[in-house]
């Protein structure tokens, strides 16, 4: 039976320990889509724009009120079309094909970056605001003021969040198998087919992501610490 | 946007409606029940079953729900002993894998959600209820737990929507709720955008309602925060 989880010609050790690499690439992409999409919709949400808050509402409302495989099917058998579309607005009559990966980690970080939004409004809104009076009674531009004040401080107060919203992300991943990108549950799915074992190959999947969540919490933790390493605790 | 292919979409997606309900249903009941006896033993005071009920949690929590979708649907059915068994009836319908797939997955959270609420508890009620010579039972029962329900209710409505998301991915092992329809219709007619409108907002107006009646809970649990009128 482990033969077949070994690195030899009849295992499958290596496709699994590439899929769990997969994993990692696309998580990790996404999250950082999800980051960018997360301060962008924060930043809507803050601003004083009745239109940018309101398409920041509807953005956050969508995606956390529909299943994260129908926002996947979307892209997945929509993403070339609005791509496409997009393209013929420039002048590009070709046809585009988008790869497995591009859509796995556009959709997962449209999800993330749903998530982000509102932790990053929320660590924004905690930071004191006798804060910025004070920056601004140093004379501290506005600019000056996110990146010395608001920034420094919303990261500390967002990383707990943001850790959820990285499990998330990791655990999304495995929805993206549906388009056949090779990521653990992909692989798993496969080797299960081929060798009429899927108890031990989705124990192993399993196994795998519990690898990486407890790495990952653990990896979180710490970053806590050290971000929080200047505060006074009760 | 093909309008006329969207407004014939509507009965055939509302027709998945029954399936995705019977799946939260019906998950939501039997994990209420996992998660009470969870969150119980998590407290109980017994090493073993502290351990146990945190490994639970902790799988279940630190896996994707698809893994454990599969290892139930296709990974038991692997076994002659489970073949040969009287679960067998059960375990070769997709639709009761994911009743215990979803099961398992939601009692873990909402174990934890529990064991949070029970533990938030203030001292000072159960001291006064243990001078009123109540047992340790009558006060769970009418002091402890009614407590801890009213508090952890905020939480449970998120868990709530994350079931009536999750029950989507019932789809992946063949059930047609409505994500599995939708799929269906998209690949019969490639109208992604038209036929994730209907589906979408069909997913929004579930959650909304079930955001509502988890705020009616919270305001029917909370006369004394009322004003008075």
């Amino acid at each position: 039976m482990f033969e077949l989880l070994s690195f030899g010609p009849n295992g499958w050790g290596g496709q699994l320990l590439g899929g769990a690499a997969m994993t990692v690439a696309v998580s990790l992409s996404s999250f950082a889509l999800g980051l960018v999409f997360g301060s962008l919709g924060a930043s809507a949400k803050l601003s004083r724009n009745v239109v940018l808050n309101g398409l920041a509402e509807v953005y956050t409302t969508i995606v956390r009120g529909v299943p994260e495989l129908l926002v996947i099917y979307l892209l997945f058998f929509g993403g070339g079309g609005i791509v496409m579309a997009i393209g013929r607005v420039f002048g590009y009559e070709g046809y585009i094909e988008l790869n497995a990966f591009t859509v796995g980690v556009v959709s997962v970080g449209l999800i993330s970056g749903a998530y982000s939004t509102e932790v990053i409004r929320g660590a924004v809104q905690a930071v004191p605001h006798g804060q910025i009076e004070a920056a601004r009674a140093c004379g501290m531009s506005r600019w000056l003021i996110l990146r010395r004040i608001l920034v420094p401080q919303t990261m500390r107060y967002a990383l707990p969040g943001l850790g959820n919203v990285w499990q998330l992300t990791l655990k999304d991943t495995a929805l993206i198998s549906v388009t056949a990108l090779a990521e653990i549950m992909r692989v798993a799915h496969v080797a299960a087919g081929s060798t009429r074992q899927p108890f031990l190959f989705y124990t192993t999947a399993a196994a795998l992501y519990l690898v990486l969540t407890t790495v990952s919490t653990a990896a979180f933790e710490r970053a806590e610490r050290r971000a929080n390493r200047g505060v006074r605790r009760a | 946007m093909n309008w006329e292919l969207m407004w014939d979409s509507v009965p055939t997606l509302l027709g998945g409606i029954p399936v995705t309900l019977e799946l939260v249903g019906l998950a939501l009941l039997f994990g209420a029940a996992v998660a009470f006896a969870a969150a119980l033993l998590r407290l109980s005071g017994n090493p073993v079953a502290e351990r146990l009920m945190a490994a639970y949690v902790f799988v279940f929590r630190g896996t994707p729900l698809l893994v454990q979708i599969f290892l139930i649907y296709y990974g038991l059915g692997q076994f002659e002993a489970v073949r040969g068994s009287f679960l067998w009836t059960f375990l070769r319908e997709p639709f009761w894998c994911a009743i215990l797939a979803l099961t398992l997955n939601t009692g873990a959270y909402t174990s934890e959600i529990l064991r949070g609420a029970i533990l938030s508890v203030p001292q000072g009620q159960i001291e006064a209820a243990r001078a009123c010579g109540m047992s340790r039972t009558l006060l769970f029962r009418r002091i402890v737990l009614p407590i801890a329900i009213r508090q952890m209710l905020p939480a449970y409505g998120n868990e709530v929507i994350l079931m009536v998301k999750a029950s989507s991915l019932a789809s992946t092992i063949t059930l047609l709720e409505i994500t599995g329809i939708a799929r269906k219709i998209i690949a019969q007619t490639f109208a992604v955008f038209e036929i994730f409108i209907v589906a979408g907002s069909i997913y929004l107006l579930l959650n909304f309602l079930a955001s509502r009646l988890i705020r009616y809970a919270e305001w029917r649990m909370t006369p004394y925060l009322r004003a008075r009128g």
